[in-house]
Formats: structure tokens, C-alpha cells, sequence
């Protein structure tokens, strides 16, 4: 085991694909400033500093992923996808499905999000429920850095696109790595915690929230299991139906809104699949329809906290469905 | 007519050109050939057996004039009006068509339509329907060339409505910082959909904006085939010598609307008149019949092999079936 922060993960399983596979490139603003170890060890040709232009980064990189590179690209923060929703949606999601499968997009796009460093919402929106609402395109947002490394691994040689985005608070969070850590098949939940009560979905820094949760919820008796989806597309629908079956309550936790977020899915995904397992109503909690704010304890409320989880889950317990 | 503007004089030296110059009887033919098969389109839709269509009549030119130049390794991409491109690049009309019609022996298996038709044994990597999406895309495909060491360049087809685009300046730009061997060609025939280029650009052209990002470029007379062909090899040699972009401004005029079908009663009537008078095709077939290059007879056997072709694409096109309701999810994922 080897202790790294999510950013040295990130470019650990760089270093690694890249040098398993010459047509592993990364290119995106500041790249080549901010990886230093990666343009001394791959040269200026593999790991590039681009024009701060988001989509013409993206179309770059689909553009090279139909004609034999697999290109990482970071466009630095969520929101800035904006710039690149033509070229990661119309491109590099569907021109596969409308060239009849002549054509393949492995590509990687990085982008951070998420409350804990007071950028406001035009660099912290957590918009992922859009991509996973796009055809053609994997998302994932992991939690821990050794899942960072072996998810982003799998991602750059996944054939598809992947969006990998990354928790600005988690970034400079140290965990421990296994030295030789494989690729994580992506669409595989995690089980943080096991427990028999209640089910607790979530994914990024909320996992943490969960966990943290779970343990005041235990000094009560209650016994919560964790799950960190890791992968929001594919779903691991199986470990969520699992789990359910199991406890008979459901609440999800997640930073982004909460109309049409990932939350929404996985609650219609147990309503139609998991009725009859229900002992409670589906409960989330998740950040409100509203842009992020700047404000260190506004951005802060905008998260959910541990408390409001473990007040959640107590509503539970004494909202008990008539047998 | 070839007018070039460069910010770096190496390259108006003269290159050696390949591959050999245009045949223009075949050149003829292959324009003969493109007309046809967007006029089948227009009468299929007609008698409702396809969808509506953008086509690019009048713009026959710089598709065979600059596909003509391009060797094998090339790779394309190109616009929703992208016809001629596939056609002068050997695409079968029977396969186009069955495509347009959404039959299942379409390049893309009927996925694409007209609007995105893309055949990787052509080296067509993308028809993009978002206008200025070629030019976001053609990048990645320079760069591959580059990483990859492969011979062939980019050549990548917009029209002056993508020139306004934010793109356009993002692509030209990116490609001469990383020197990607991409001819850009603008046919720029002054139409966005359907407003005129005068309301929309205070500037006569486009390659007036590539000195500005480090781009050579040149303006040719786009309804004339054998000038952009050699404006477009000239091109070419200086992008192989320079490994450097190039944009070739071709200034032609859609003489058709924007979607079939279009009445076109948005259109000044002199000014169609006027670019009807430049038809590319008739232009070309009058005077290689003047340098009697081309006999009367010449030119009816080349109708009659055109029309033969249109025929057998449409009876292949027809007898194709279709999809079968299991392709609806395929192909979405890897």
C-alpha cells in the first residue's frame, strides 16, 4: 500500500496507461504546467498545454479518438463543460451510433467539482445527471483515491467516452493505493459499510458524509449500509437492489440538485424494481435548485451534512409502511 | 483565378503537385454524377420516399476539385451538405441513397441519414450537421495523423456560416499552434440556411481572417473545378512542405435552397440569375466543347452513363431493407 492524495492517483494512472499505451495522450489547460513528472517522462507530444478553449479541446479529442489515439483531456472544471457539450454530446456520444458503429470515441474527460474551495458556481456545479442523461457517454465520480487511479485506468481504455469528475474537496485527500492496483470495471458499486437497517446511495464527498452518518446512526442501534455508486453510468443497479431487498430503506445523498439528478434515478430504479422490499418512502438529500455559492458556510449548507442524514434515517425508522 | 495571401512567404514557392491534374472530362462527369444524384434525392422526397434534404447545387466545384487532389491516405471531414464530397471520393450512389432512404445497406446501416454520413473505407471520418462540428473534430484527426505518423492530411469542408462560428477561429487557431496538416476549405456560397452572408459578416470573405491566426489561405473561383483543383494542390504541397494548416476560400453560390424542399422566395432573383449564368457544369462542358475536348456526342454518352448509374443506385436503394427494430440499441456503446 502507498498513501497518495486523489490528484497524485489521477496521475499515477496516467503514468501507468501511458506507458502501457503510446496512443495515450493528455492534453488541456495547464496540463503540461501542472504534470510535470508526466511531460518529463512523455514528452511535450503526449502531454500538452492547449488554448484555454473548451470546445475545441473536446473535438480535438474526439476527433483524434475516431482515428487511433485515446486522448485524456482536462477542461479543469465542471461548468466548463458548457463550452464542450456539442463536442462530448453531439460528437463523441452519438457519432458511433449515427456512423452505424464505424467509429469509436475512447476518450477521457476530466473535471472537477463541488463545494470546499469557495469557487462560486461558475467553476462548482455538479453536473453530471446531464451527461448521464446522454447517450453514448460513462460517467464516473469516485471518492477514494485508489478508486481514482484503477477507475481512471479502466476509463482511458474503456472504448467509449468517459467523463471522469473529480470533488475538488477530495483532490488533496491521502488514502492508501495498493501499489499494484488493477483497472476497476466500471458500473461496480462499492460497499462501504454493511448494515442491515437502512440503505445509504451515494457517491464523491457525500460518501464520506454517509459514513460519517452511519456511525452516529450505530451509537443509536441503527445500522445503516453504504453504498458508493463510483460509476452513475453504467449503474450498478444490481448492488442497489441488493441492498434494498436487504434493509427495506432507501435514501440517497448527493451534492447536486435534486430534479433529475442521479437520486431520482436510482429511487425510480427501487420503486419499479423494489417495491415490495419498501418498509419506508424512498428519501433524498441532496443540494437545492439553486447555483453555487460562494460563501464558505452557504457553500457548506448547500452540501448535505451528516446530521441532516442521520435525522433522515431516524424519520425512517418511525415511518414504518402498514404491513 | 488564384489569389494567395500569406503570412509566410515560403509558401507561394512553386511545389511539385501530386497527384496528376484533373481530367476535366472526367471532372465533368463526376459534377454530372453529384447533380443527378442530389436531383434523385429531391424527386425521391417529392413523391415522399425520402426524407428532405440539404443539398449543395451549384457547389460541384470545390467538391471535385479538391477531393481530386487528395491522395488515399487523406482523411475527410465535412458538412451536412456533404454529397459531392462522398461522390467525388468513389462513395457508391446506391449505398447514399439507401443511407438517405434509411435502409439498412446505407454506409452508416441507415443510422445516419443524409446529415451525418460518414465511410470509413473513404476515409470520410464525419459529416457534421452541426455547422462548424468539422471543424472542432478536424484537429484531433491532424493530430492523429501526426502522433500516429501517418502520410495522409486533413481536408476538412465548412461553409461561411461555420466561419462564424466560434470554432473556426478556435480550430484554425489550435491547428497552426500545433502545426496540423489540415487544408481547411470554406465553400463559402453565401447562404447560411437562409439568410444571405451579407447580413451576417461585415467582411467580402474568409480567408481574410487566417493571416490574423498564422494561416495561409487563398480565395479561388469555386464554380470552376480545374481552378480549385489546382489551387487545392498547390495547398496540399505546401501543407506536406510546411506541415503547416491552409485554408482555400472557394466562392460559389447555392442555387437551390437551404432544405428541401425551399421556394426560395427569400432569394434576390438577379443575383440567382447571375449565379446561374456561372453553373459550374454547364460553364465547364461549354468550353471544353469550344476546345473540342468534348463532342455533342461525348457529352450524351456521359448523361446516359450518369443517368444508368442514378438508376441502378435508386433500384439498390429501393430493394435494401430496412433496419430491423434490434439496430434501435445498437452500436450506442463500445
Amino acid at each position: 500500500m502507498t498513501t497518495m492524495t486523489v490528484n497524485d492517483a489521477i496521475s499515477a494512472a496516467l503514468a501507468e496507461e501511458m506507458r502501457r499505451d503510446p496512443t495515450v495522450l493528455i492534453f488541456g489547460e495547464g496540463v503540461a504546467t501542472k504534470r510535470r513528472d508526466l511531460l518529463e517522462e512523455f514528452g511535450a507530444a503526449r502531454v500538452r498545454n492547449t488554448p484555454l478553449a473548451e470546445g475545441i479541446i473536446a473535438g480535438t479529442a474526439a476527433g483524434a479518438a475516431a482515428t487511433g489515439l485515446r486522448p485524456v483531456i482536462d477542461l479543469l472544471f465542471a461548468p466548463f463543460l458548457c463550452y464542450a457539450m456539442d463536442e462530448i454530446v453531439n460528437s463523441a456520444g452519438k457519432l458511433r451510433y449515427l456512423s452505424g458503429g464505424q467509429f469509436q470515441f475512447p476518450m477521457v474527460v476530466l473535471a472537477m467539482t463541488g463545494a470546499g474551495w469557495g469557487v462560486g458556481a461558475q467553476h462548482n456545479h455538479n453536473n453530471e445527471s446531464w451527461f448521464v442523461h446522454s447517450p453514448g457517454l460513462k460517467i464516473v465520480m469516485p471518492s477514494t483515491p485508489a478508486d481514482f487511479k484503477g477507475l481512471m485506468k479502466t476509463a482511458i481504455r474503456d472504448d467509449n467516452p468517459v467523463l471522469v469528475f473529480a470533488d475538488i474537496a477530495l483532490g488533496y485527500t491521502p488514502g492508501e493505493v495498493p501499489e499494484d492496483a488493477e483497472a476497476i470495471p466500471l458500473g461496480k458499486a462499492a460497499l462501504r459499510r454493511e448494515g442491515t437497517d437502512v440503505t445509504l446511495v451515494s457517491y464523491a464527498k457525500t460518501v464520506g458524509t454517509c459514513l460519517q452518518a452511519a456511525d452516529a446512526l450505530a451509537a443509536d442501534g441503527i445500522d445503516a449500509e453504504v453504498i458508493d455508486l463510483r460509476s452513475l453510468k453504467p449503474l450498478d443497479e444490481a448492488a442497489i437492489l441488493r441492498s434494498v431487498a436487504k434493509t427495506g430503506r432507501l435514501v440517497v445523498v448527493h451534492e447536486a440538485s435534486r430534479l433529475c439528478g442521479v437520486g431520482a434515478e436510482v429511487a425510480a430504479l427501487v420503486a419499479e424494481k423494489a417495491f415490495a422490499s419498501l418498509r419506508a418512502p424512498v428519501l433524498r438529500l441532496t443540494g437545492p435548485d439553486a447555483p453555487a455559492p460562494a460563501s464558505f458556510p452557504l457553500e457548506q449548507a448547500f452540501v448535505p451534512q451528516p446530521d441532516a442524514v442521520v435525522a433522515a434515517v431516524q424519520s425512517l425508522m418511525l415511518d414504518v409502511v402498514a404491513a | 483565378m488564384t489569389a494567395f495571401l500569406s503570412p509566410d512567404p515560403a509558401v507561394l514557392d512553386p511545389a511539385p503537385l501530386d497527384p496528376a491534374p484533373l481530367d476535366p472530362v472526367a471532372a465533368l462527369e463526376r459534377m454530372m454524377l453529384i447533380r443527378a444524384y442530389e436531383e434523385t434525392l429531391i424527386d425521391l422526397h417529392g413523391r415522399g420516399r425520402a426524407a428532405g434534404t440539404c443539398t449543395a447545387v451549384g457547389q460541384e466545384a470545390p467538391a471535385v476539385g479538391v477531393v481530386s487532389a487528395l491522395t488515399a491516405d487523406d482523411l475527410i471531414l465535412t458538412n451536412h451538405r456533404s454529397a459531392g464530397h462522398l461522390l467525388a471520393r468513389g462513395a457508391d450512389p446506391g449505398r447514399m441513397l439507401a443511407e438517405v432512404m434509411g435502409k439498412r445497406d446505407g454506409y452508416c446501416g441507415g443510422k445516419s441519414g443524409s446529415l451525418h454520413i460518414s465511410a470509413k473505407e473513404l476515409g470520410v471520418v464525419l459529416t457534421s450537421t452541426i455547422v462548424g462540428g468539422e471543424l472542432a473534430l478536424a484537429t484531433g484527426v491532424g493530430l492523429s495523423r501526426t502522433m500516429l505518423k501517418q502520410p495522409g492530411i486533413v481536408a476538412c469542408f465548412f461553409g461561411d456560416g461555420a466561419a462564424c462560428e466560434g470554432r473556426f477561429h478556435e480550430s484554425l487557431n489550435l491547428a497552426a499552434v500545433w502545426n496540423l496538416p489540415i487544408l481547411y476549405v470554406c465553400e463559402n456560397n453565401q447562404w447560411q440556411a437562409f439568410v444571405h452572408r451579407q447580413e451576417t459578416m461585415a467582411a467580402d470573405g474568409i480567408a481574410g481572417q487566417a493571416a490574423a491566426l498564422g494561416v495561409a489561405s487563398a480565395v479561388v473561383d469555386g464554380n470552376d473545378p480545374l481552378a480549385v483543383h489546382d489551387a487545392a494542390r498547390t495547398a496540399i504541397a505546401a501543407i506536406r512542405r510546411t506541415a503547416k494548416p491552409f485554408l482555400l476560400e472557394a466562392k460559389t453560390y447555392r442555387l437551390r435552397g437551404h432544405f428541401e424542399p425551399d421556394d426560395q422566395s427569400y432569394v434576390d432573383k438577379a443575383e440567382l440569375v447571375h449565379w446561374r449564368g456561372r453553373d459550374p457544369i454547364p460553364r465547364l462542358r461549354d468550353r471544353l466543347e469550344r476546345d473540342g475536348r468534348l463532342t455533342a456526342a461525348d457529352a450524351a454518352r456521359i448523361e446516359a452513363r450518369v443517368r444508368a448509374t442514378m438508376e441502378a443506385a435508386t433500384a439498390f436503394a429501393d430493394a435494401s431493407p430496412y433496419p430491423g427494430a434490434d439496430a434501435l440499441t445498437t452500436d450506442v456503446y463500445a
